[in-house]
């Protein structure tokens, strides 16, 4: 028996061994470059870039933007023929398709992690993005995500979480100022019940209320809906002046028109989701007049922004819908970062990304502490004869003053964390005490009982 | 009360959607006892094919009346041929196999055709030509338009011209025998292939009809909108009594109101622990509870294990 015993003890024992070596091998090295061993013919280093986006279901449009925005930066990185570390580099780009769903987001960042990428560009949702960050972060691989607006993607303390747009704090803020300047009074409130609808939402609220405006319906939808009558007639009912959506065009522009056939007169306000030239094509008419934000400043009015939607319209012969400049830019930071660093290395080149100082066709990228980009600008854009008009750029103090808030809420999180950790010690010394006082006297009554025998 | 009116309508309208699509699942399950899990995908690309069709024409400077009739044709049309095709390939060879085989097959044949939508029509989300006036109406504070209208008149005309059909034409009497067996209606003439066959057709040409409506309606079209209609559509003729044409009709209607009034009044009902967004719940609910009463949906009737 007790032969057994240790035999199995052993196993276990072996496997815990095993499962630390697994936890350690992960982060190690990637695809580190070859010693450069012969200077007659350069060696040549693949680096392979992970990208997560929805290519099927309702947001596959916005999802295959990403990823041709995505192709066009390892194009012209591969045209240009970078050297890091005294080797040629070739961008491989690995895309895969997460449904925009979180859990199929999980199985594509694993399915990531175990192709041992160098970096990661995406997920294009904040509801992918966020569980899908902590398999890179335990992996040691960064992420950049050049649409993932929520907030908490970075807030959750991984230092391989990067962004290269304005978040929702940011964004919802300030459409909560620029509703309240729209001269109206009552607000309803309506998403999707995604990370980034609900946490958009959220803020918009908050901005909205702390402007004086009366939310006076709060209505959710999905992502996958198209009928929104029923809600909408509730929002009739309540006599709102104008309907905040959180959440993404395909559901943005249905509902628009359904508010015109319902005779709703009030404004239609949306944040990124809904700021596309697909919103116009699916809402009609009914788009019209309307306003939606966008975060940093629009394309017309960035230095690169021209040259870059030409290039991009020539190579897919299809406009830009969204994110694909950010997308773009985030490839060519991640880039940016490894030459600096002189690395593919994910673990030698990471520290790099946090020192960025890049001029992108976006803005001119750097990060904060939290990996978030700084001073991002959130810009104000009316739907006008079928085309998005730039109204005003807002934002810039309000950012530092939510930074602030962020900082003072990490603090205090830490704190609590600290408590909790020095609670949850002492407790479990007693517990062990305990334990041990347990099996002792255990082991008494076990004695007491063989010599009565 | 007219918040309660419109919400009426608005689930009067969506209802007769699920019910024109219901009206194709219950006229195949009737016949075979197979749920054509597919059929959903057979009215999306009814919807596709229209906007393909009308929109060209449209384009091409035709009179808009004509390029919908073409449209809709085109689509009903290529949705029989899709009905048919899909009878004959996937579901003949495993008539006589065990039931799962055939469901699976569906499901099969569902994602494939929703791939093959996508590679035909891409990705984007597409907006279908307004093939209808654009007329609004206004009673007792209750807002609906003529594209409503025309849907509840159509969905009902659908199910009358069906039930015509089944019970007042020989090949509705071929129907009902094979329904009721096989083998028996074989033996006395009946020719099980081509009736099986013609239920597909029939019930693949009521989606395209479906199809133009949804299109027409919500204005927007998309290769994986079949997907949720047919599981709306499908719960909707389990409702009713899956196999049962006026059941089809009375599921749908109920579902789609039982809907908007569960997404207009659930938050208000549970003082707002429960938001609009739990308006399936309501739904599903109701569902559940027919079936512990009755098994086989309102309108179904008892059988044994086979339909």
């Amino acid at each position: 028996m007790q032969a057994k015993l240790s035999v199995v003890a052993l196993s276990v024992a072996a496997a815990f061994a095993l499962a630390a070596c697994g936890q350690k091998e992960e982060p190690k090295p990637v695809a580190a470059p070859a010693a450069p061993a012969a200077p007659v013919a350069k060696p040549e280093v693949v680096v392979k870039l992970g990208h997560a986006a929805p290519m099927t279901g309702p947001q596959a449009h916005l999802g295959k933007d990403n990823e041709n925005g995505a192709a066009l930066a390892i194009e012209e990185l591969n045209a240009k023929g970078l050297e890091i570390g005294g080797a040629k580099v070739k961008f491989e780009l690995l895309a895969e398709d997460d449904q925009a769903d979180p859990k199929q987001g999980s199985i594509v960042a694993q399915k990531l992690v175990d192709a041992k990428v160098n970096g990661v560009i995406g997920h294009l949702n904040s509801g992918t993005t966020i569980p899908a960050s902590k398999l890179y972060a335990d992996a040691g691989i960064p992420q950049i995500s050049g649409s993932a607006t929520n907030p908490k993607y970075t807030q959750q303390g991984f230092k391989t979480a990067f962004r290269v747009m304005a978040n929702d704090v940011q964004q919802g803020k300030a459409l909560g100022e620029f509703a309240a300047k729209q001269g109206v009074k009552t607000v309803a409130v309506v998403d999707d019940r995604t990370a980034y609808g609900q946490g958009l939402a959220d803020e918009f609220k908050k901005a909205a209320e702390a402007a004086g405006l009366k939310v006076v319906a709060s209505e959710f939808t999905n992502d996958k809906a198209t009928d929104f009558k029923a809600i909408l007639t509730k929002i009739k009912s309540k006599k709102a002046e104008l309907v905040f959506f959180g959440g993404m065009d395909a559901q943005g522009g249905p509902m628009a028109k359904q508010m015109k056939e319902l005779g709703i007169k009030a404004k239609f306000l949306g944040g990124d989701g809904v700021c596309t030239p697909e919103f116009m094509k699916l809402g009609g008419e009914a788009a019209e007049g309307n306003y939606c934000s966008l975060p940093g400043m629009p394309l017309e009015k960035l230095a690169k922004g021209p040259e870059f939607k030409d290039k991009f319209v020539k190579k897919f012969g299809t406009e830009i819908q969204l994110y694909a400049p950010y997308v773009y830019d985030a490839v060519m930071v991640m880039a940016d970062s490894m030459k600096r660093a002189d690395s593919v290395d994910p673990a030698k080149y990471l520290p790099a990304i946090g020192q960025t100082k890049y001029d992108g066709v976006t803005a001119m990228i750097e990060f904060d502490e939290f990996g978030d980009l700084k001073g991002g600008a959130i810009s104000v854009y009316q739907y006008k004869g079928g085309k998005l008009e730039y109204v005003e750029t807002l934002g810039g103090g309000a950012v530092a003053t939510a930074q602030a808030e962020v900082k003072e809420a990490v603090a205090e999180v830490k704190d609590a964390a600290k408590a909790v950790a020095g609670a949850a010690a002492d407790a479990g010394k007693e517990a062990v005490k305990a334990g041990a006082e347990a099996v002792k006297s255990a082991a008494e009554a076990t004695k007491a009982a063989v010599e009565k025998k | 009360m007219d918040i309660f009116l419109q919400q009426i309508i608005n689930g009067l309208v969506q209802g007769s959607i699920y019910a024109l699509v219901a009206l194709g699942y219950t006229m195949v399950y009737g016949i075979m006892g197979l749920i054509n899990f597919a059929h959903g995908e057979v009215v999306m690309i009814g919807t596709l094919v229209t906007i393909t069709v009308a929109g060209t024409m449209i384009k091409a400077g035709m009179p808009v009346v004509l390029a919908g009739f073409a449209g809709l044709s085109a689509s009903v049309l290529v949705c029989m041929a899709l009905g048919w095709g899909l009878e004959r390939i996937a579901y003949r060879p495993l008539r006589n196999a065990p039931r799962l085989t055939p469901l699976i097959t569906a499901i099969g044949m569902s994602i494939v055709l929703q791939n093959l939508a996508m590679m035909i029509w891409g990705r984007n989300y597409m907006t279908f030509p307004p093939l209808l006036p654009k007329m609004d109406f206004e009673v007792a504070g209750a807002n609906f338009t003529a594209v409503q209208l025309i849907i509840v008149l159509v969905s009902s005309l659908t199910m009358g011209g069906l039930l015509l059909l089944v019970y007042r034409t020989k090949l509705g009497m071929a129907m009902r025998a094979t329904s009721q067996n096989p083998a028996v209606a074989s033996l006395m003439g009946v020719n099980i292939n081509r009736v099986i066959a013609a239920a597909f057709v029939i019930g693949s040409a009521l989606g395209a009809l479906a199809g133009v409506m949804v299109g027409t309606y919500y204005e927007i079209a998309h290769y994986q909108m079949g997907f949720m209609l047919g599981l709306k559509a499908f719960t909707a003729a389990v409702l009713g009594g899956i196999g049962n044409l006026a059941g089809a009709m009375l599921g749908g209607v109920l579902l789609g109101i039982i809907e908007a009034l569960g997404a207009g009044y659930i938050g208000d009902l549970t003082g707002g622990f429960l938001g609009s967004h739990y308006q399936d719940i309501f739904a599903f609910i109701v569902l559940i509870i027919v079936l512990m009463f009755k098994p086989s949906g309102l309108f179904g009737e008892k059988t044994g294990d086979r339909a």
